[in-house]
């Protein structure tokens, strides 16, 4: 019953979202829509699509997204344990929580502005800005305590009862996405003086909703459709077609190996990137390099490893049989 | 023979203080208390670096736990002449390739594998870097040598 509810609410938002993709590019909806449950175990993994050209800045994203995670948010215990080192910084949003100009621990969701000139054309754009949510994300990968997780369907999330507010995951994501609050989480009943310092929040692309077949909140939530959902290889082509048909451009198809966030932009990415502001917690447009990459080689030369050993070891007995002979 | 035990013995120590420097470099520590502040030591801090070094000393360890290995058997030393803190230090280092060697293949991309696992190899690998340091700690103090 529940899932029949869910499924036509998935529908309905899909056919929405796909459709006005639809109008514009004649792929068509009703495919999209019947890819499958959100929460299909067997499926690809999913991504999102943002038609930037769309985004009117409203923020309903940014309030809808606030609205369904406000449960998840910190309530931190104050006074907050005193730290050592001193200079251990204390992170504080809990009295910040209205911020919604930029990423924080209450705020997964914000939007940028760019005003570019393109073609002689003057255009304000607004793009919606979250976690791109990495094919190899190395929040998930480099977590020293395996507090962050990967899902099969695609996204990442920190788990607020594992993590230790380390922000190692912050310094390896090439966007710097999660934010930390000091004042809750496991490390308070261990060492809160000289381990951890909170825990990390960021966009964990709605998962408990995607379990029960239902939208991300902000995909659901905007007036323009500018998001959409579905597999991986659907949604790139979608955003190839796009990108094709407005002579566009395509961003996080590549970036940092691959994500699961695809924007899809009339105006180059670089030039995105130079106008809208960034710094903390305000993540940029530009190219990035996959940062597992150079460990994945290097795991290539780990199989090599041992038939070095082997023949260093035939080489020295080889070696000293000749000698005794 | 003599010489290339002293090579190896030198090649060990060389890799299980990289392998342990670039460990610990995993987690948050070196940033937080300043040792990433000394000059010269800022590589500590960065994650990416570590993360490779990491890697690399664990080729170093794989290739010569396996010459080490087939130098045993091919020169019919054979195990029995290990001394009880070598067992247990080999049973240790053994431990550590395996647990490091599933934790390379749960960085590759592709694999999903759960909090519980992966919490548990984390652990695990930690558990036995710190068995193996004080175990080394002991022998080097008490000159216990790994074969009779
Ligand atoms: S709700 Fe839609 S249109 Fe409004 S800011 Fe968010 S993405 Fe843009
Ligand atoms: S964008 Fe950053 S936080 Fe999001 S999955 Fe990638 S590495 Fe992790
Ligand atoms: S996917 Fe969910 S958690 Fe992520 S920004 Fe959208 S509403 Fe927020």
């Amino acid at each position: 019953m529940s899932l029949k509810i869910s499924r036509r609410t998935f529908i309905k938002g899909s056919i929405a979202a796909a459709g006005t993709v639809v109008a514009g590019t004649g792929i068509s909806g009703p495919d999209f829509a019947a890819a499958g449950p959100l929460s299909d175990e067997k499926q690809e993994p999913l991504s999102t699509l943002l038609d930037i050209r769309k985004c009117i800045g409203c923020e309903e994203c940014v309030h809808a997204c606030r609205e369904v995670n406000a449960a998840k948010y910190p309530e931190p215990r104050k006074p907050f344990p005193k730290m050592y080192p001193k200079t251990v910084p204390v992170q504080d949003w809990s009295e910040k929580r209205d911020v919604t100009d930029r990423l924080t621990p209450y705020n997964w969701i914000f939007i940028q502005h760019a005003s570019v000139t393109h073609n002689g054309e003057k255009m304000e754009l607004t793009i919606p800005r979250r976690c791109m949510h990495c094919d190899n994300p190395p929040c998930v990968k480099l977590c020293p305590w395996g507090a962050a997780k990967q899902e099969k369907n695609g996204l990442s999330r920190i788990d607020a009862d594992l993590c230790l507010g380390g922000s190692k995951c912050k310094n390896v994501c090439p966007w710097s996405i999660p934010e930390r609050q000091t004042g809750v989480g496991l490390y308070l009943d261990l060492l809160p003086a000289l381990a951890g310092n909170g825990v990390m929040y960021k966009c964990d692309r709605c998962y408990n909703r995607l379990e029960k077949d239902e939208l991300p909140a902000c995909i659901e939530a905007c007036p323009e459709n500018v998001q959409s959902i579905g597999p991986r290889s659907e949604i790139l082509e979608q955003a190839h077609s796009l990108a094709k048909e407005i002579n566009g451009y395509v961003y996080g198809e590549h970036e940092n190996g691959g994500t699961n966030t695809i924007y899809v932009s009339p105006v180059p990415f670089d030039q995105l990137n130079a106008a809208i502001e960034k710094g903390k917690g305000k993540p940029h447009l530009a190219y990035t390099k996959n940062m597992m990459a150079d460990g994945t080689n290097l795991s290539r030369a780990m199989l090599i490893a041992p038939l070095a050993g082997l023949a260093a070891a035939f080489g020295k007995f080889y070696l000293k049989s000749k000698e005794d002979k | 023979m003599k010489a290339t035990g002293k090579t190896r013995s030198y090649g060990y120590a060389i890799v299980l203080f990289l392998i342990t420097l670039s460990g610990f470099g995993q987690m948050p520590i070196f940033g937080r208390y300043y040792i990433a502040s000394v000059p010269g030591l800022g590589w500590l801090g960065e994650f990416y670096t570590t993360h490779v070094l990491h890697y690399a000393a664990a080729i170093a360890l794989i290739a010569l736990a396996v010459y080490v290995l087939f130098d045993f058997v091919m020169n019919g030393v054979g195990l029995k002449r290990l001394t009880t803190s070598g067992y247990f230090k080999t049973g240790i280092i053994s431990g550590l390739i395996i647990s490091g060697c599933l934790m390379v293949v749960k960085n590759f991309p592709g694999i999903y594998w759960s909090h519980t696992t992966i919490i548990v190899l984390d652990l695990t690998h930690l558990s036995l870097c710190m068995a193996l340091l004080m175990l080394s700690l002991y022998t080097l103090v008490m000159k216990k040598k790994w074969i009779e």
